[in-house]
């Protein structure tokens, strides 16, 4: 069997009284493509910050490529696009070029500089997202859509096995939305890299995805979204605590 | 008209000083503007300042011979080191720390100049800057203090520069995000005790932030905002030299006002760039 990229074993988190995630139990194997959805306040950005490390679970068991979360070393497998990707400072001077730079600064390590081989990959990654012909333009002149895909780049250029990507299509319009999850979906197959997209966006995702996950305290639902598809509004409204009329799209 | 500045010990320390911290001033202030610390350079003149008082407290009353200077760079130093525990302590106010800081450096700076017998021309020397106060050790000091600022920014520059965009990113990334902010702010206490003597308490944080404040408008990407905001330090500092020595006034004043010209004229070119590139697009 095939190490999971990610296991969590009965994983519990709480700020101060009041608990967020109760027992969750979530695995993800190599090659998927796995939405996680729920409602606002479900505790999916709780989940992404203990997979990130920047949170520490305080019962439970996380392990990122087989090693548990404490312990884990090689970040650079993994790569991160936040929510807050599209809210950073407009005004930065920074091209594309250098945004996506940052994504090589851990790897290239400390007291070393870039290299030749360093410039290529960058321009490598730009391309993959189809920015090429922006690369040396200020990221604040560039549309929301756009600049959310330099943020691709950056997570791409380190050449990451697991991508994990958090709300990343907030204030994208829905043309570019569906150009978005159409280049994830791309890489995900052309590439092998695993995704994990948390979204509440959850028509547009059971189209892309390989795996659906739902996600409110707990994991109510994992399964392909077939099957996500078949459950009926009962058992949404059970999930979301409200009626849902899911909009779903055909393939 | 430079004649002069290279026929005179005291003209030229004050040059080269000038031309060292024309180009640290900008370079490390690139990166104050882009983080949203301008105001951080102002908090830590004021306790450099009351360094400073307290050196010439000491020399006053006991005859202890400490360099205000020097006592100047400590202070600043060690003022940066609070400004980072303050900034911990209040989280949610991380701004709180720079009135605490500013206020304090101005509450001892009173104590010390007054138990010192008030105002001299050494302490108006300090506050707006001097053309002929540069000594050669001050020079040999500053030099070393722009070699070390220069190789550090350049050793760490992709730590920095990534913690200035994107702070969670470069934590998510491994990057040591406190231990490089720690060495960016104490960078930034020795750029600062080391312009005073030129620029002087009261403007110095402007030849940090007004040169940056101008390049930012127009550059495209970082290493093009540091370099031109370092080519519009040096201009200032030089024709706040020149004025200043020609006009016997403190340089401190010209080297704000040019900064501010250039400033104004990167705004204007800005905006007719930008109105004929809409016209093209309408046409």
């Amino acid at each position: 069997m095939t190490t999971p990229v990610l296991s969590i074993e009965n994983v519990s988190y709480s700020y101060e009284q009041k608990e967020v995630l109760e027992h969750i139990d979530f695995t993800i194997q190599p090659g998927s493509f796995v939405g996680l959805v729920g409602p606002n306040g479900s505790g999916k950005t709780t989940l992404i910050k203990l997979i990130l490390g920047l949170l520490h679970q305080k019962r439970g068991d996380i392990r990122l490529f087989g090693k548990p979360i404490d312990k884990f070393k090689e970040w650079d497998r993994i790569g991160f696009v936040s929510q807050k990707a599209n809210s950073f400072n407009s005004g930065f001077p920074a091209t594309v070029y250098e945004v996506v730079s940052m994504g090589l600064t851990s790897k290239v390590g400390y007291f070393r500089f870039f290299k030749k081989k360093h410039e290529e990959k960058i321009k490598e990654a730009v391309h993959l997202v189809g920015m090429s012909d922006y690369i040396h333009q200020n990221i604040g002149d560039l549309s929301g859509g756009q600049q959310q895909r330099i943020f691709i780049a950056r997570a791409l250029v380190s050449e990451p096995e697991f991508l994990i990507l958090d709300e990343p299509t907030v204030g994208v319009d829905t043309e570019n939305v569906h150009r978005f999850y159409k280049m994830l979906r791309d890489l995900n197959k052309n590439k092998g890299i695993t995704l994990l997209l948390v979204t509440h966006d959850i028509g547009t995702m059971t189209a892309y995805a390989s795996d659906i996950a739902c996600l409110n305290k707990q994991i109510h639902f994992h399964g392909d979204p077939e099957s996500f598809n078949d459950l009926n509004d009962q058992d949404l409204s059970n999930i979301y605590g409200h009626p849902v009329n899911a909009v779903t799209h055909d393939h | 008209m430079l004649s002069s500045f290279l026929q005179y010990e005291f003209l030229r320390n004050a040059l080269y000083t000038g031309l060292l911290i024309g180009f640290i001033g900008p370079l490390l202030g690139t990166f104050v503007v882009v983080r949203r610390l301008s105001l951080i350079a102002d908090a830590l003149s004021h306790v450099t300042l009351s360094g400073i008082a307290f050196g010439l407290m000491l020399d006053k009353k006991f005859g202890v011979g400490i360099s205000p200077f020097y006592a100047g760079m400590s202070f600043s130093v060690i003022g940066s080191v609070f400004i980072e525990q303050l900034r911990r302590v209040y989280k949610a106010y991380q701004e709180l720390a720079i009135p605490i800081i500013l206020s304090g450096g101005v509450g001892l700076s009173v104590i010390f100049i007054s138990l010192a017998d008030g105002f001299n021309t050494d302490l108006f020397n300090y506050l707006f800057g001097s053309v002929t106060a540069v000594s050669r050790q001050d020079l040999w000091t500053i030099l070393i203090v722009a070699v070390l600022v220069t190789s550090l920014i350049a050793l760490f520059y992709k730590e920095l520069f990534m913690l200035s965009f994107d702070e969670e990113h470069a934590v998510v990334s491994g990057i040591h995000a406190r231990r490089i902010h720690f060495l960016f702010i104490v960078l930034t206490a020795l750029v600062i005790a080391a312009s005073i003597r030129i620029v002087g308490v009261l403007l110095v944080s402007a030849l940090m932030t007004l040169p940056v404040a101008a390049s930012i408008r127009i550059a495209r990407g970082f290493k093009q905002a540091i370099l031109l905001s370092i080519v519009f330090g040096e201009v200032s500092v030089i024709s706040g030299l020149i004025f200043g020595y020609y006009f016997e006034i403190p340089p401190g004043g010209t080297i704000v006002v040019t900064s501010i010209l250039i400033l104004l004229v990167t705004i204007f070119v800005k905006q007719v760039i930008q109105r004929t590139r809409t016209k093209r697009v309408k046409t």
